[in-house]
């Protein structure tokens, strides 16, 4: 059990030390122009030597992608929810819905920059992160929405429960496991959305990490351009852990889901 | 006298023809059970006198107005999200019972229901037999005058089922509840009823009613009298007859009820 544990945490690890190990040798023992690959050692010092300003662009970049996830979150259920209570809501707006997701938002980033202007450009990065995170949020809740138990609809309408009651009591929880599903999701979805949202949006205005990678890769900055990349991979474990653990914290008590973590 | 009377009801799902024309008189403190083959509409039967289904044709009619209603379903039917004294607390909390109250009242149907010191935990840590048993803690938390049953021990092995159906047969008892069971076994309806109404597959009709001899203060020891063995025998012969009725189709529009009072013991 714990052995098991150990070696869980303990061979990804020594697979990325050898890697980088053969990283930095093979480099080294091919001459490989720095332009070209860059030893990770080199990577390190540009990641160091330019700490501050690369904290600066990872602040960026994640400041709109928790808010873009965060509205994401809260427009998504609300919207669920609506869909719900009225059918016809549903039927009106859903394939709107759809076309917003299946629309590659590379396409219409540069739309939405004019529209809302370069002088407020995280506005637009923002609502094009928004885009892309918000579609899992809707489609999983709506889901688990209409996954109720019947029997247990019948219950409540037989003890006189109220749709509030019904909504609020039942519903909701039992949508749970499906929205935080959706949320880890929709989580990578909004950083990737942020960062393509930055490409998109062109040169010289975005400030976040994909910016730095643009700007790196024109200088032919390769380990720089390493460096940033390195960060927004930091970035999408991190968010994709944070939801994780919050579905396990939430779920862990009752969920069938989580039973077999707990083993 | 009567809590309730089924007037001719019929339901069809579509062309689907699935129950009646059913008369039945509901006796106030009876055990009523409605036995018969899966699918022969007997949990339509039920979901109508709940309420929770309108009859194609025909009417419920509640001599004394509707009384209050519990229903236990097939399977437990709980809220996994909640602790199983929440679960029980559901019907109290949805009419706004003063929450001292509903807990303690949550409380003692819990004890009554064999749960004491389960109260804290989740559902997803009982067993299939504990979890039918907050199925009825919450039931019994609503204090029906009336209590539906959908086979809710169908799914359950042999021992907790008669564990169960004693401390059912206990409750309905002490409470002076009327008991709806539908079931599909002979030997659980011939221990537990006071009456038995067989019904026919497909629209279900009601085919036949029997009085049961049982005691009232009756344990599992009565499963091994002549009586018991003796009230099966008819039942099971007067359902094998409403299958093969059902199977020559000679059904009349209007199934005529016998009712056939089996010896007294």
């Amino acid at each position: 059990m714990s052995a098991s544990r150990i070696s869980r945490a303990l061979l990804p690890l020594i697979v990325g030390i050898a890697v980088i190990l053969a990283w930095e040798a093979i480099v080294a023992a091919y001459r490989i122009p720095r332009f070209v690959l860059p030893p990770p050692s080199a990577i390190a010092q540009a990641l160091i030597g330019d700490f501050p300003s690369f904290m600066i662009s990872l602040w960026t970049t994640l400041r709109v992608t928790l808010l873009a996830f965060f509205l994401a979150v809260v427009s998504g259920v609300v919207l669920a929810v609506l869909f719900s209570q009225s059918r016809m809501v549903e039927m009106a707006l859903y394939p709107y819905a759809v076309v917003l997701q299946v629309t590659p938002v590379v396409a219409i980033a540069p739309l939405i920059v004019i529209w809302v202007g370069f002088e407020r450009i995280n506005l637009a990065l923002l609502i094009l992160a928004w885009i892309v995170a918000f579609f899992p949020i809707l489609s999983s809740t709506t889901l688990g929405l209409r996954s109720v138990d019947h029997n247990l609809i019948d219950l409540f309408r037989l003890h006189g429960a109220s749709n509030r009651q019904i909504l609020w009591r039942l519903k909701l929880p039992s949508a749970l496991p499906y929205l935080l599903n959706g949320m880890k999701t929709s989580g990578g979805l909004a950083l990737i959305g942020t960062v393509v949202a930055e490409y998109g949006a062109g040169s010289g205005t975005a400030t976040g990490l994909a910016w730095r990678i643009v700007e790196a890769g024109n200088r032919l900055q390769i380990a720089r351009m390493f460096a940033a990349l390195f960060l927004l991979a930091v970035l999408g474990i991190a968010i994709f852990a944070a939801t994780a653990t919050l579905e396990y914290l939430v779920l862990r008590k009752w969920h069938e889901s989580a039973i077999k973590k707990e083993i | 006298m009567h809590i309730g009377l089924l007037r001719r009801v019929e339901r069809s799902f579509g062309s689907v023809e699935a129950l009646g024309p059913v008369d039945l008189d509901i006796g106030r403190g009876e055990f009523l059970s409605l036995l018969g083959p899966s699918g022969c509409g007997k949990s339509t039967a039920l979901r109508i006198i709940a309420g929770l289904l309108a009859p194609t044709k025909g009417e419920v009619v509640w001599p004394d107005g509707k009384p209050r209603v519990a229903f236990v379903f097939q399977d437990p039917t709980l809220m996994p999200w909640a602790k199983v004294r929440d679960n029980v607390r559901l019907p109290l909390d949805l009419q706004r019972i003063p929450r001292d109250e509903a807990e303690a009242r949550a409380e003692s149907a819990l004890a009554r229901a064999g749960l004491m010191g389960f109260s804290d935990i989740y559902p997803r840590a009982l067993s299939g037999g504990m979890r039918m048993r907050v199925s009825i803690a919450r039931a019994l938390a609503a204090k029906p005058q009336l209590l539906l049953m959908d086979e809710p021990f169908a799914a359950l092995d042999e021992i907790s089922r008669d564990s169960l159906n004693q401390t059912l047969l206990n409750l309905w008892r002490e409470d002076g509840l009327t008991i709806i069971f539908v079931t599909h076994s002979i030997y659980e309806s011939a221990f537990l009823s006071t009456r038995i109404a067989i019904l026919t597959p497909r629209p279900g009709r009601i085919a036949g009613e029997f009085r049961s001899a049982a005691p009232p203060s009756r344990t599992s020891e009565w499963r091994l009298t002549p009586e018991f063995a003796h009230g099966v025998r008819t039942v099971s012969g007067a359902l094998r007859e409403a299958m093969a009725g059902a199977q020559r189709q000679g059904y009349s529009d209007s199934p005529e009820l016998t009712a056939l009072t089996e010896s007294s013991a």
